[in-house]
């Protein structure tokens, strides 16, 4: 129902400017990598100590020394550069990373993220996740709207244990695009048939809907 | 002075039950894989391992955790690990998950002389609980602590005698930082060369760092998700 992940992937790619240093997490956003306007230039930041990352490699050119932080093998592009984890980090809570695209399992609606731990289910940890949240100056979050059994992932408050405080500006998912401000959900844009009750109907948290909802466009 | 070795059951002779060790690598790539071997082959026990991953279940440091050798993991992404995640949930296993920047920064610190530094990244969450809290400019951070590590293995791509190296790649990761931080740090590199014949432009660990260092073999490094276009 509403966007396919590509779609949603598609419609953050909008988000980039020119010049944007831009880390993507694991999943969907690894998917906006695909639809840089061709007009712009975005640099691509991994935490695993590459600028300038490629797309994946062809079959003859794998390198089990390039990885991205998802560990799949990747490529350098012209004026990539390669550092350590502390230099790494340093670029990301230092501010110089202007957008990061996260995925979540939880959205509050003060902007707290989860998406890292379910209390004796799942133990993966953290990554990167923390310290990308906890300094990053403009966080999109692209996400389902709802969970697997049906409820909703944009809460009055996080149920999971969170990854980061009062960070989320922006919510895209397969229903709507939803801004965080003020410690409330903003409805600016709804996908395509998809109606605005049924995005309310699908948030548990307060959901102020703006003037104008426009449509997505992809 | 000789900080060579032979191979990595030499150059880890002193390495006994309890240490801390270091072990660089992000996934499977730049891990130290003759020196873990050496290590499974050596069977010391009640090992805390300070590294950003946890291997898989049938490499890396998860060669460590099938033989019972790890007692404590401090890690920041241990996913992929089904071995790790049985022993985890199983209460067999001490694990400290923290943030991937905290752990590097806490190597860091450790190799430059700073015993805490403060930081944003867990500020809200349980990575905060019972730690010192303060607020600079408006915004709070918590004060981490550098490690303390016996040991530190390191994998680079190119080692001279003297134990100058440079990496390759994202296999650099965390190992410039856990180099500087062992009391003892142990280097394995696919190329030894003799001192002097590298650049000292491009040299990314200086010499004084290492304590002992020998040429691996048999290299694997073996890639965790080969991804093609």
């Amino acid at each position: 129902m509403g966007l396919t992940k590509f779609e949603i992937a598609q419609r953050i790619s909008q988000e980039l400017k020119n010049g944007y240093y831009v880390n993507l997490g694991i999943g969907i956003p690894t998917l906006v990598a695909n639809y840089i306007p061709k007009k712009i230039s975005v640099i691509l930041q991994s935490e695993n100590g590459l600028l300038g990352m490629g797309p994946f490699p062809d079959k003859n050119n794998v390198d089990p020394d390039l990885i991205n932080a998802g560990k799949e093998t990747v490529t350098t592009l012209s004026g990539s550069s390669l550092f350590n984890s502390a230099e790494s980090f340093a670029m990301i809570r230092g501010g110089r990373v202007n957008l990061t695209v996260l995925g979540a399992m939880e959205v509050s609606q003060n902007g707290d993220i989860a998406n890292w731990k379910i209390p004796g289910k799942m133990v993966k940890g953290m990554g990167g996740a923390m310290d990308l949240v906890a300094s990053a100056k403009n966080i999109i979050v692209a996400m389902m709207h709802t969970n697997k059994k049906g409820e909703s992932k944009l809460l009055k408050e996080c149920s999971l244990p969170i990854t980061g405080i009062e960070c989320v500006k922006k919510i895209v998912t397969n229903l709507a695009v939803i801004d965080v401000e003020n410690g409330k959900f903003i409805l600016k844009e709804r996908a395509p048939g998809i109606s605005v009750s049924e995005i309310i109907e699908a948030t548990e948290g307060e959901l102020i809907v703006a003037e104008k909802v426009t449509e997505i466009k992809v | 002075m000789n900080k060579v070795f032979k191979s990595a059951a030499e150059a880890i002779f002193d390495v006994e039950n309890n240490a801390t060790i270091m072990l660089g690598g992000f996934g499977l790539c730049g891990i130290p894989e003759n020196l873990i071997a050496a290590l499974v082959q050596r069977g010391s026990k009640n090992l805390t391992c300070i590294s950003n991953n946890a291997g898989v279940d049938d490499f890396g440091i998860g060669l460590l955790l099938k033989t019972r050798q790890v007692k404590k993991m401090i890690s920041s992404y241990v996913g992929e690990n089904a071995e790790f995640e049985r022993q985890l949930l199983n209460g067999e296993l001490e694990v400290d998950l923290i943030p991937q920047g905290t752990l590097a920064e806490r190597c860091r610190a450790a190799g430059a002389g700073i015993p805490a530094f403060y930081t944003p990244a867990g500020v809200g969450t349980e990575v905060a609980r019972n730690k010192e809290k303060k607020v600079f400019n408006g915004k709070t951070y918590l004060m981490e602590l550098a490690f303390d590590s016996d040991f530190a293995f390191i994998k680079a791509w190119k080692g001279d005698t003297l134990g100058n190296l440079i990496y390759r790649g994202t296999a650099r990761n965390f190992n410039p930082m856990m180099a500087a931080a062992g009391k003892i740090t142990i280097v394995e590199v696919e190329e030894l060369v003799p001192a002097g014949s590298i650049d000292p432009n491009i040299i990314h660990t200086p010499s004084i760092y290492v304590d002992r260092i020998f040429e691996g073999s048999n290299y694997e490094k073996r890639i965790e998700k080969i991804t093609t276009q």
